[in-house]
């Protein structure tokens, strides 16, 4: 396993021997991980290796204890609220609320991060014109596709100018074009406000384009941790013609590659389930 | 004729600098009542895009105040005195009504939680007292209008009611808490079943009995004598005994009925805040 390096004096994310087990089960078996400033940092694994869990850690919806996890220096078992601030996130499911329009789910998040009313208005919009849907901002969500709610979502966490972005699994069941989409504007948005960005995803195709870094997660544990590039050199040299993240993968999770990997309970099954069907 | 697409817009500089600029956050006391207000925008804007449910649910309470509540007055079985049964029943019907929005509140909550809706929400710097009593305010609010639909049949039904507007101002108030105490009763469920499945026969298990419990449809005096004890420790009486105090003047201790109401509701939307993160680990 390589050594994950801070490039910063403030990581945008810190994880020290993070444990998280669901009665018996070890969801995740002591990760340490530390996310530069600025950078997109990608936790790639299948389905059950550990990725949401440690995910929803971070964002404060599971209780750890102090000590194994900091956001800009902020202890989410310390100052819950202090550490929500500074997040944006994007859950596995299709979260925007159907009942309302695009622009409605966008404003409820700027009131609750506090967005002032004088530059509300304008800053729900340059968010949604960020990942065009200006024009269709006041449809109701509804009636969007997959691809665009999950670009609504993207509008609905960048409003509250986030220091720290976290899109958890942001392409499942969308379509390839869809995908595309959604990384295309991940990738603007992030080149405009230059926002830390913490995405899970089993697809290794995406992960390799898009992150900087990437830690490959198996069994609640992190197997190796590197850019793209480090990842692939790191293989002995038997396995690195033709190599790519599947490869790296295979020979650090000892010979399971994504496909066969699943593991994920019926909760990651039932999750990915809910977003196919209201993707169709 | 050719076609040019017309030039895509991207997140530019500027819209980027917009995005990232930092702006005050609110802190102390001011969190809860801001995150409330903002939360109950939002319930109030579902509400006013789709009225479908305000529509069909008023059909219930109309057929019990046209339907039951004209026939028992007609067969005086119930003894309520010198006052007219339609008249005893209204207040009950409305109480009831507001009961049967609020009871499934927490189905909705878990639908919310599958959806991915609730623990985004959570993941915002909202307390979780907040997230709750948005939604006893949304089922208080469609209480209310269903509590006018109640107050307009009833008097094209004859029922003598009072038109004080300081007394249907209060009657407001004690169907929102009454309705918000039963949400939040609800969610508070919710946080402990976790699933939808057991919550809907939880909700059906236990709405009839609390229905019946109540003095909505006849005084606690008639009760057999182990039942009355039960009907004093249930909400629902005091809530219908309020509402019949200020509508068709019913001798009763308005400010123990609005005591009881607030304080069930506040401790209820405790409750439902402390259980609300096992709803998110679920």
């Amino acid at each position: 396993m390589t050594t994950d390096n801070a490039e910063h004096d403030i990581p945008a994310l810190e994880v020290t021997g993070l444990v998280y087990a669901y009665k018996q089960n070890r969801a995740v078996d002591g990760i340490d991980l530390t996310v530069a400033p600025g950078s997109v940092y990608g936790l790639l694994g299948p389905n059950g290796a550990g990725k949401t869990t440690a995910i929803r850690a971070v964002t404060t919806l599971l209780p750890i204890p102090a000590g194994m996890v900091k956001v800009f220096g902020r202890d989410p078992a310390k100052d819950q609220m202090g550490v929500r601030r500074s997040l944006g996130y994007v859950p596995q499911q299709l979260s925007a609320d159907q009942g309302l329009t695009g622009r409605e789910n966008v404003a409820n998040f700027a009131r609750l991060f506090d967005v002032p009313r004088s530059v509300r208005a304008e800053k729900v919009e340059r968010a949604l014109d960020a990942v065009g849907l200006l024009d269709v901002a006041d449809r109701m969500a509804s009636a969007y596709s997959g691809g665009m709610v999950r670009r609504l979502e993207l509008a609905q966490a960048l409003v509250s100018s986030p220091r720290l972005l976290i899109l958890d699994e942001p392409t499942i069941g969308l379509d390839p074009i869809a995908r595309d989409s959604v990384w295309k504007h991940i990738a603007e948005v992030r080149a405009a406000t230059g926002m830390t960005v913490l995405v899970t995803t089993h697809y290794m195709d995406e992960a390799e384009e898009h992150c900087d870094r990437i830690s490959l997660m198996h069994k609640g544990r992190i197997q190796a941790v590197g850019s793209p590039t480090e990842l692939i050199a790191s293989l002995p040299d038997a396995h690195r013609d033709n190599a790519s993240l599947e490869t790296v993968f295979r020979y650090y999770s000892g010979g399971a590659g994504l496909d066969e990997a699943i593991e994920g309970g019926i909760r990651d099954v039932r999750s990915t389930r809910t977003t196919a069907n209201r993707v169709r | 004729m050719s076609v040019v697409p017309a030039p895509r817009r991207t997140a530019s500089a500027e819209g980027g600098a917009l995005l990232t600029a930092a702006h005050p956050v609110r802190t102390g006391w001011s969190v809860l009542p801001a995150r409330m207000a903002a939360l109950c925008i939002v319930e109030l804007q579902k509400i006013r895009h789709d009225r479908s449910e305000i529509y069909s649910r008023a059909v219930q309470p109309l057929l019990w105040l046209a339907v039951y509540g004209e026939t028992f007055t007609k067969i005086h079985a119930i003894p309520t005195g010198s006052t007219p049964y339609l008249d005893y029943l209204a207040p009950g019907i409305i109480a009831q009504s507001a009961m049967f929005i609020a009871i499934f509140y927490g189905i909705q909550i878990i639908w919310e939680r599958d959806a991915g809706v609730l623990t985004k929400l959570m993941v915002t710097p909202t307390p979780r007292a907040a997230l709750v009593a948005a939604k006893a305010f949304a089922s208080g609010a469609k209480a209310v209008i269903q509590a006018v639909v109640v107050l307009v049949m009833a008097a094209l039904l004859g029922v003598g009611m009072t038109w004080n507007p300081l007394k249907l101002l209060a009657v407001l108030l004690i169907v929102v808490l009454g309705s918000g105490f039963f949400a939040c009763l609800s969610m508070s469920i919710a946080g402990i079943v976790l699933t939808r499945d057991r919550l809907m026969g939880i909700g059906q298990a236990i709405t009839m009995p609390l229905f019946f419990t109540s003095s909505a449809l006849y005084p606690v005096s008639v009760m057999p004598g182990w039942l009355q004890p039960i009907s004093r420790i249930n909400p629902l009486t005091y809530e219908v005994d309020g509402l019949r105090a200020l509508l068709i003047g019913a001798p009763t201790d308005l400010w123990l009925d609005l005591g009881v109401l607030a304080g069930s509701a506040v401790l209820m939307v405790t409750v439902a805040s402390m259980l609300l993160p096992r709803l998110a680990k679920g």
